[in-house]
């Protein structure tokens, strides 16, 4: 009667079965750290007479938020990661040249199925996508992680995102989790785990799946899930060295509640300001001049994702009103977007291409909105002054909506050009 | 243990960016974090707040990132304890790991304004508003009762290694 994340967390506790609500202590599989939150963890750790991580080959740090540093006080937050990397002989470092960290992280074989990770970055939920229980926790949780090798966590309980049915042409697993979002608020899943069932995320590509648990957090999830299949076997294939178990849900397990998305009939989705669950059908804010568009982040970074906007935006022009940045979620992606042509395509069209890194996303990188200014966003927040002024205004989109807006200038269904 | 202040009212859904915007991630020293506490939604609140002030929420209150910046820039700038209608899940735990307690009752944005007088009894579960109206918060969940009473995590762990 078990879903994916009380098996998880049942076997990572020396437990035959977990009920919500428990709290257990469960043993950690891998840790990871962005630069912004990792000195903090280490200051936790070393507060709690701990010197040294548990395991250097299972705890990492990445600097990704900003990269490559932009002034001195984050360039001495990346010099004391670099220090800490050293000291405490880590394994795996990755440093600016290396890419959106929850994008790094399966690229390097660190994510398998069954596994339970985390992360010092609400969006670790995006990891799921392999079928582990992997989520996001402070800078002092963290510290206990790193340090002890078990952190303690409440059983969630399972919220159940069936989706069944056929994406349209240019309508993504982006759409998918905006209408869900949409259905159950940001605070529908407050606590619990998500899991992804149905055709249309059998059909879905890995990187399609990464995409929707990485947007977990949103509806106040714990984690999002996907059962692992012959997509994510393929996907770890070379990339992970050692074997691992799949945890699938039995077919009697509790879920607390259930919600269906009719991917037949699914229209593009965009989140309005100021929130993520501010959900409408594009057909509903079509026409809105935008300034800003933005292609890249954990949730929209990857090659498929730059493959809709290059078909879109090829052989034409950006809007004159209207600048673009496109940024990689890593090298692998950026260097086989451009074996395809697609970065050529996309500067042709007048985008400017970032270098792999978290960049608009969080605002606190590049392409700061002024005020009064309007951006939409492949990311996953919109919240008020998230990507630069507090005036300024953010609406998220899947990449087909934003190349497609990036054209007119306003907010365009993709469909349409 | 009791907690007096002043009370600052921001009603539903004030995220992690709002308590502390992300151009200031790159700090470290708690004290800079506190400078800028609130500030993307009052830029007042940092200058004005007083040692012992209770901060008010509706529902998800801490939605969005895992940055601890924020429960720690509330701490820092002299916050007692933040009561709300909910929490999102990343910022509770954040909280009472810092030894600030969060902390959930149904109906306190309606209950409260901005400078009421708030006095918190941790362990009898009770807040008093303007000494007169007494409203029960949830009961905190025992483990993280402990962690609070430590002083949080940190300090938990080094009194408790051996059973962790």
């Amino acid at each position: 009667m078990s879903t994916v994340a009380q098996k998880i967390l049942a076997s990572h506790s020396g437990r035959d079965t977990v009920n919500p609500g428990e709290i257990v202590k469960a043993d950690i599989d891998f840790a990871f750290m962005p630069a912004l939150t990792a000195a903090l963890a280490f200051h936790a750790m070393y507060d709690m007479d701990i010197k040294k991580v548990f395991d250097p080959e299972k705890v990492t740090i990445l600097l990704d938020h900003i990269a490559p540093a932009t002034n001195i006080q984050n360039a001495t937050l990346h010099k004391e990661c670099r220090e800490i990397a050293k000291a405490q002989n880590f394994k795996h470092f990755y440093d600016i040249n290396s890419g959106v960290c929850h994008q790094i992280i399966p690229e390097n074989g660190h994510v398998y199925p069954g596994m339970l990770m985390v992360g010092a970055d609400s969006h670790t939920c995006t990891h799921g996508a392999f079928g582990a229980f992997s989520t996001g926790i402070g800078s002092t949780d963290m510290g206990a992680a790193i340090g002890t090798g078990k952190l303690w966590f409440k059983v969630p309980e399972t919220v159940k995102i069936q989706a069944d049915g056929s994406l349209g042409d240019r309508v993504m697993s982006k759409d998918v989790i905006l209408n869900a979002a949409k259905q159950l608020g940001a605070d529908g899943a407050t606590y619990a785990a998500l899991e992804f069932h149905g055709s249309t995320v059998k059909e879905m590509s890995i990187g399609a799946r990464m995409t929707m648990c990485n947007m977990a957090i949103e509806l106040g999830g714990k984690t999002g899930i996907c059962e692992p299949d012959y997509k994510t076997f393929k996907f770890l294939e070379g990339r992970v060295k050692h074997d691992y178990t799949p945890v699938y849900s039995d077919p009697d397990a509790k879920y607390w509640k259930s919600i269906n998305v009719d991917s037949d009939n699914l229209a593009p989705q965009v989140a309005c300001p100021h929130a993520v669950d501010n959900v409408k059908d594009v057909g509903e804010v079509t026409g809105k001049a935008i300034n800003q568009v933005f292609i890249g982040s954990c949730t929209n970074g990857r090659l498929e994702d730059l493959r809709v906007a290059a078909e879109i935006l090829k052989g034409k022009k950006i809007c004159s009103d209207v600048r673009v940045i496109a940024t990689p979620a890593s090298p692998e992606v950026y260097k086989a977007a451009n074996t395809e042509g697609l970065i050529t395509t996309l500067m042709d069209a007048g985008a400017v291409l970032c270098n792999p890194s978290c960049s608009v996303c969080f605002g606190g990188n590049h392409g700061i909105l002024a005020p009064g200014e309007v951006s939409l966003a492949t990311s996953n927040r919109n919240f008020r002054g998230r990507q630069g002024s507090t005036e300024a205004f953010v609406y998220l989109a899947s990449p087909a909506t934003a190349a497609a807006s990036a054209l007119t200038g306003v907010i365009t269904d993709p469909r349409e050009v | 243990m009791s907690i007096k202040g002043k009370a600052w009212n921001y009603g539903d859904d004030v995220n992690t960016d709002f308590i502390l915007p992300g151009i200031y991630l790159e700090l470290t020293d708690p004290k800079d974090m506190a400078k800028h506490a609130m500030e993307g939604l009052d830029k007042e609140f940092a200058k004005k707040v007083q040692l012992g002030d209770v901060v008010i929420g509706g529902r998800n209150f801490g939605l969005g990132s895992s940055r601890e910046h924020a429960p720690i820039a509330l701490k820092y700038s002299g916050v007692g304890a933040v009561i709300a209608e909910g929490f999102a899940r990343i910022f509770y735990r954040n909280a009472a790991n810092l030894g600030l307690p969060a902390l959930e009752c149904p109906g306190i944005s309606k209950e409260v304004k901005t400078g009421d007088d708030i006095e918190i009894e941790l362990s009898a579960g009770k807040i008093i508003v303007n000494g007169s109206k007494e409203l029960s918060f949830t009961p905190v969940p025992e483990f993280m009762m402990e962690i609070l009473s430590a002083g949080g995590l940190r300090e938990y762990i080094k009194e408790n290694r051996a059973k962790w």
